[in-house]
C-alpha cells in the first residue's frame, strides 16, 4: 500500500452497537429459521417431534426480534446507516444494471445497491412476518379467512426470506474482509477504496476528482459533491 | 459530521418496506383464495411438491411426542376391547381379511389447512366393530395410539358412519410412519385431530372420554365447519 504514514490503515465501519445488533438479530433469525423448518417440513419435524416446545421457541424468538431493532434505533450510528441504506442514488441503479459492478468504476457509497435491497427486504420481511405471526399467535381474534391468509403469507414469505438470507451469507462467505468489518468493526482502507470508493473518500476527507457527469443535480454519481 | 449521503437520493428502501407491508396485507385478505389456487395449481402440475412444501397444499405433520413411534408390521396388533361379545387382537393380515373399503376425502385441519382429495383404504370402523360383536347398549368408543400419549373418542353413532375408516393405505400405498403407520383412524367429516394416528386400541364403552386435543381446548364433536368456531366447507 502506498499510503503516507499518517493515513490510517483501517477505517471504522460498524460501531459495537451495530455489530451486536447484527449478531443478536442474526441469532434470533437463525433460531426462527431452524424452528420454522422443524414445524414446516414433515420429515425434519419428525426427527425432533415435541412440536409444542418447538412452537413456543419459535414464538418467543419471533417476538424477541423486536428487541434488538428497537434498542438499535437509540444509537445514532445505526440510524445513520439505516438512512444510507434507505436512499438510492442514480449510481445505485447503474450499479444494479451494470455487468462490471465489481470493477470499482461506479463509486459505491458505504453500501452497495445489493446491500440496500437486502436490508430493505429483510426489514420488510421482518415486519410482515411479525404481523402475520402475531395474527397466528392471537388467532382467536381473527376470522378463519384472515387466519388462513396470514398463514399463507407467513409460509411463502418464509421461503423467500430463507433464500435471501442464504444469498446474504453466500456474499459474506466470499468476502472475508467484509466479514471482518462486521466482526471487528474496522476494514482496511484498500478494501474500502475498492468496494466502497465514495465512502472511503468521504472517510479519508478526499475530494473526489471532478469527473462530473452531465446532470449536476445530486446525481450522487462520480463527482457527488457531498462525498 | 453526519454524511450528506443520508439525505440524497430517493427513499427506495422505505418504499420497498411499505410495498411489502401492503402486499402482505393483500395476501392476508386474499390468502384464503390464493392458497386454494396455489394448492390446485401444484396438485395439477407438480403433485410431489406438496409433500415437501406444506404451503403448496400438503399435510403438516403433528406428533404429540418426540419423534415418530415405530412398529413392525409383523408384531402389530389392533385390540378391540370393552363392551364386545368377542375381544379382538387384529394383525395386519386379520385387517386385510375384513371387507375392504376405499374413499377419497378432503383432509381438513382445525388450524386451517386442507388437503384435497386424499384416497384412503382400509376397513370401515363399523365392520371392525361388527366383527367384535359390540353389545347393543354400548354408546361410546375410546381410541389409543401406541405413541403412548394420543387418545381420541367418538360416540357410537359417529363411529359407525360409513365415512369413518380404520385406514391401512393412503394414496394407494401403505400409510407412512409420519401419517400414522401402519394403521390410523380416518374420521372424514371431522377435523383432523379426531383421526388418531398410530392406532393400537379401540375400547367400547358407555362414556365419551375427551381425547388428547380435546383436553387442550378443542371440541369433542369436531364436525368440519360446525365446531371449534370455524366455518370451513364440510367434508362430504
Amino acid at each position: 500500500m502506498s499510503l503516507s504514514s499518517e493515513a490510517p490503515a483501517t477505517l471504522p465501519r460498524f460501531t459495537p452497537a451495530e455489530r451486536w445488533t447484527h449478531r443478536i438479530l442474526g441469532l434470533l433469525l437463525g433460531i426462527l429459521i431452524v424452528t420454522a423448518a422443524l414445524l414446516f417440513i414433515p420429515d425434519l419435524g419428525g426427527l425432533v417431534g415435541n412440536r409444542q416446545i418447538v412452537r413456543v421457541i419459535h414464538e418467543i424468538a419471533g417476538f424477541a426480534v423486536l428487541i434488538p431493532l428497537v434498542v438499535a434505533a437509540f444509537f445514532r450510528a445505526f440510524r445513520e446507516d439505516a438512512g444510507r441504506l434507505n436512499r438510492f442514488r442514480p449510481s445505485d441503479w447503474e450499479w444494479l444494471r451494470s455487468r462490471d459492478r465489481r470493477s470499482g468504476r461506479i463509486r459505491v457509497g458505504k453500501f452497495n445497491a445489493g446491500q440496500k435491497l437486502n436490508a430493505a427486504f429483510t426489514l420488510g420481511a421482518i415486519i410482515v412476518m411479525l404481523l402475520t405471526g402475531s395474527m397466528m399467535f392471537f388467532s382467536s381474534h381473527f376470522s378463519d379467512s384472515l387466519r388462513t391468509g396470514a398463514t399463507f403469507v407467513h409460509d411463502w414469505l418464509a421461503l423467500a426470506f430463507v433464500v435471501v438470507v442464504c444469498g446474504h451469507i453466500y456474499m459474506a462467505f466470499n468476502d472475508s474482509t467484509a466479514r471482518l468489518g462486521m466482526r471487528r468493526g474496522t476494514v482496511p482502507v484498500a478494501w474500502a477504496q475498492r468496494e466502497h470508493r465514495a465512502w472511503a473518500d468521504e472517510q479519508l476527507g478526499v475530494q473526489p476528482e471532478p469527473i462530473a457527469p452531465a446532470d449536476p443535480l445530486l446525481t450522487g454519481d462520480g463527482g457527488d459533491p457531498f462525498e | 459530521m453526519a454524511p450528506k449521503e443520508l439525505d440524497v437520493g430517493t427513499p427506495v428502501g422505505r418504499r420497498i418496506v411499505l410495498g411489502m407491508v401492503g402486499l402482505g396485507a393483500v395476501g392476508v385478505l386474499a390468502g384464503r383464495w390464493l392458497s386454494q389456487g396455489v394448492s390446485e395449481v401444484v396438485a395439477s402440475t407438480a403433485p410431489g411438491l406438496a409433500s415437501v412444501i406444506p404451503a403448496a397444499g400438503g399435510f403438516r405433520i403433528y406428533t404429540v411426542t418426540s419423534g415418530y413411534p415405530e412398529t413392525d408390521l409383523a408384531s402389530y396388533r389392533l385390540s378391540v376391547t370393552g363392551r364386545v361379545g368377542k375381544q379382538l387382537s387384529l394383525s395386519m393380515a386379520d385387517l386385510a381379511a375384513l371387507p375392504q373399503t376405499s374413499m377419497t376425502k378432503d383432509f381438513q385441519c382445525v388450524t386451517g389447512w386442507r388437503v384435497q382429495d386424499v384416497p384412503w383404504s382400509g376397513v370401515k370402523l363399523s365392520d371392525v366393530l361388527a366383527a367384535a360383536e359390540v353389545e347393543s347398549g354400548a354408546t361410546a368408543l375410546s381410541f389409543t395410539s401406541f405413541d403412548g400419549a394420543y387418545t381420541e373418542s367418538l360416540t357410537m353413532d359417529q363411529g359407525t358412519r360409513p365415512d369413518v375408516l380404520v385406514a391401512t393405505a393412503m394414496y394407494g400405498k401403505p400409510i407412512e410412519v409420519k401419517h400414522g403407520a401402519p394403521v390410523r383412524l380416518i374420521v372424514a367429516p371431522m377435523y383432523g385431530y379426531k383421526s388418531i394416528k398410530w392406532l393400537s386400541g379401540i375400547d367400547v364403552t358407555n362414556t365419551v372420554v375427551p381425547g388428547y386435543w380435546e383436553d387442550r381446548g378443542y371440541d369433542v364433536d369436531a364436525w368440519v365447519g360446525k365446531s371449534n368456531g370455524r366455518i370451513d366447507e364440510p367434508v362430504v
